[in-house]
């Protein structure tokens, strides 16, 4: 292989393209882009190319790979999964190289993670000529990078629909993320979390001592990723309402809750329901014992893991007496739809948490 | 005396109540909206304004609900613009204080709404599906050539309603064009759909919903006494309709209006002025959020759509 210069490229989930930017250009020593911000022609361009009834993650992913693609990325990558993920990368690379780019694939379904020797090689794919020395240095800031968004993403979640002036906590996280993209190393890190975390906890805050709490929980991608889900954690917000979740790679790939969650799940579901499902269950049972006032379960539309857990949900809403609400997504879901049911959720839980105005 | 308004504007028809402070109905109109919402409430106001013709009345605040409830919302500077999931459970438990499932199918879209002690606690809006919805049956009842208003009573004439696939409006159509082919009966058929739209009801958004009596059904098709007989049967309590079932989402908005105990001036000349709105798709990002401005006579009075700031448009006031 010829030494042309790697443009390294993730599709967008969250914020963690600040993550992966470093562990890229630091790790790795390549090129890394940021794709563009999802937007509406993301998911046009990426519905457009894709099978029609595949989940809409996937199509978010095409429309981010074909956006990072046509500004110069040539080596894209997809991750795993216990579901229909597991066929993605194989999926993505195909249609594209069918459409006539040219790029690498690092799919990280096809590695054998038990052999160094196969990480090896798929790691070639990225760069040849790769120190696994600056990659093993480069690992822990990363880990560190995204504990610390998920941290401030908490932070933010639990406060920003009690700040005294809109859009404070907006304003101050887009700061520290345009910081991140010129991270130097691991003690710059630190001093700019420490810095940000000052600032977000010196915001203003009307919080009364008893705030109305939901549960957010979904499957992996659509629970992250803001724009799949129309930002529902920042409407919920918007009433008045604090917001919890668990899901984000601090507790999946760094703390593996996932494989708690089975046993924290067991008593109402025996088996493994495949990807994240037994984390929706295990979460909604926590945030129902928590004294959340309800929960809101968001899934791509066609997401079977998601699905099965359903009726278990529907299970847990009564034991527990909590609403659990269900939105399912798909590309051509109405924005109109979702506000409605929104506010009707937040009405009813407002009315049962017995604060009626 | 007071009044208040309360409009509820579904993508089939406009609904509109203007009620005392004891919650009574003072006046009631129900029309088509005819894809021409602020079209539809002009003549919404108008009817209600001649029903109110020598009756002391000055309304006071109004209440909008429906898809279109900001719109109108808008337009005739409602006290409060409210979901029709909120709307429809608070009229309904103003008017029978015991409910405990309000089963709603409407044009476009039925919802559940579970109710203990007065409160919601639970409930879902069909989504993607249009199966178990009045447009279904409306279209069905073309179809068979008799009117819509009429299917009910048909139904109840049949005395072994066929079975027809309910769980999709495509199949239901196909398995219904074959149940006539093969020499079912009208009626039977007729009945048939009223089962099938039960059946694709319950099994969708009922599914795993406590079903308590008592049950209020309302929407449009709750006029429909041949759906209503099926309920019956399949849920196994006594179905209660209310004489002004389909008007309790405009019922309930006006009571929220009430309650709010704020007052805004309101005039039925409202009806007189030129609503306008125009659409645009704001070019300033690559999510082209497709922007709505109203407009009063010539003046920009509100704009929504915009996800950012980059597209907020400025009114005059």
């Amino acid at each position: 292989m010829t030494h042309r210069e790697v443009v390294a490229c993730f599709p967008h989930i969250a914020n963690y393209a600040y993550a992966f930017k470093y562990l890229f250009e630091n790790g790795f020593e390549v090129k890394y882009m940021i794709p563009p911000p999802i937007t509406k022609n993301t998911l046009e361009l990426g519905s457009k190319y894709s099978p029609d009834y595949v989940c809409v993650p996937f199509k978010y992913c095409m429309g981010c790979y074909l956006e990072a693609l046509e500004l110069g990325a040539n080596c894209l990558m997809q991750i795993y999964g216990g579901c229909r993920l597991n066929y993605y990368g194989e999926l993505n690379d195909c249609i594209l190289h069918d459409m006539g780019y040219k790029f690498e694939f690092f799919d990280m379904a096809a590695v054998d993670w038990h052999s160094p020797k196969s990480i090896f090689e798929n790691f070639r794919i990225i760069n040849p000529d790769m120190s696994i020395a600056k990659i093993v240095k480069a690992a822990p800031v990363t880990l560190n990078i995204i504990k610390t968004l998920d941290k401030f993403e908490d932070f933010i979640r639990h406060n920003v629909g009690f700040e005294v002036n809109d859009g404070e906590f907006d304003k101050t996280y887009k700061d520290f993320l345009k910081e991140l993209e010129s991270l130097s190393d691991g003690k710059h890190l630190k001093k700019l979390a420490k810095t940000y975390w000052k600032k977000l906890n010196a915001i203003k805050l009307n919080k009364p001592a008893k705030t109305i709490k939901v549960g957010f929980i979904g499957d992996y991608y659509t629970v992250q990723e803001p724009f799949s889900n129309y930002f529902m954690e920042k409407e919920l917000a918007k009433f008045g309402m604090e917001v919890c979740r668990e899901m984000n790679l601090t507790s999946t790939l760094i703390n593996k809750e996932h494989r708690k969650s089975q046993k924290k799940a067991k008593k109402y579901a025996k088996y493994n329901l495949g990807a994240t499902a037994n984390c929706t269950v295990a979460e909604a049972i926590e945030f129902a014992k928590a004294g959340c006032a309800g929960i809101i379960q968001v899934k791509s539309f066609g997401c079977t893991p998601e699905i099965d857990a359903m009726p278990i949900l529907q299970n847990i809403g009564r034991d527990f007496n909590i609403p659990i609400l269900h939105f399912s997504f798909d590309s051509q879901t109405s924005e109109t739809g979702i506000k409605t049911r929104l506010e009707a959720f937040y009405d009813m839980v407002e009315a049962r948490s017995g604060k009626d105005k | 005396m007071k009044g208040y308004l309360g409009i509820d504007i579904g993508s089939i028809s406009t609904k509109g109540v203007v009620i005392d402070s004891e919650n009574n109905i003072l006046a009631k109109e129900y029309l088509w909206t005819e894809g021409d919402p602020t079209g539809a409430v002009k003549r919404l106001l108008k009817a209600l304004e001649s029903q109110l013709k020598g009756v002391d009345v000055n309304v006071v605040a109004v209440g909008t609900t429906g898809s279109a409830r900001k719109l109108i919302g808008v337009m005739t500077g409602a006290v409060v613009v409210k979901n029709e999931i909120t709307a429809h459970a608070i009229g309904t438990t103003t008017i029978h204080p015991d409910v405990n499932t309000i089963f709603e199918i409407g044009g476009q879209d039925s919802k559940i709404i579970i109710i203990e002690n007065g409160f919601v606690v639970d409930y879902a809006m069909n989504t993607l599906c249009a199966a178990g919805t009045g447009s279904f049956l409306s279209s069905q009842a073309h179809r068979l050539g008799v009117s819509v208003e009429d299917f009910g009573e048909i139904a109840l004439t049949s005395k072994k309603p066929t079975n027809i696939a309910a769980r999709c409006t495509v199949f239901a159509e196909s398995d219904l064009v074959h149940k006539a082919q093969i020499g079912h009966k009208k009626e039977d058929i007729i009945a048939g759909l009223c089962k099938a739209v039960v059946t694709n009801y319950l099994n969708n958004i009922g599914k795993g919903k406590k079903i308590n009596a008592p049950i209020v059904f309302q929407g449009g098709v709750s006029k429909n006494v041949g759906v209503k007989k099926a309920f019956e049967e399949q849920v196994g309590h006594e179905v209660i309709v209310d004489e002004n079932g389909h008007l309790m989402g405009a019922f309930g908005v006006a009571v929220l209006a009430k309650r709010s105990g704020k007052e805004r001036a309101f005039s039925f000349n409202v009806a007189d002025i030129e609503f306008r709105t125009r659409g645009f798709e704001c070019g300033k990002c690559a999510n082209h959020c497709e922007i709505i401005c109203v407009y009063k006579e010539d003046e920009l009075i509100d704009s929504w759509g915009n996800k950012c700031d980059n597209g907020a448009v400025r009114t005059a006031r």
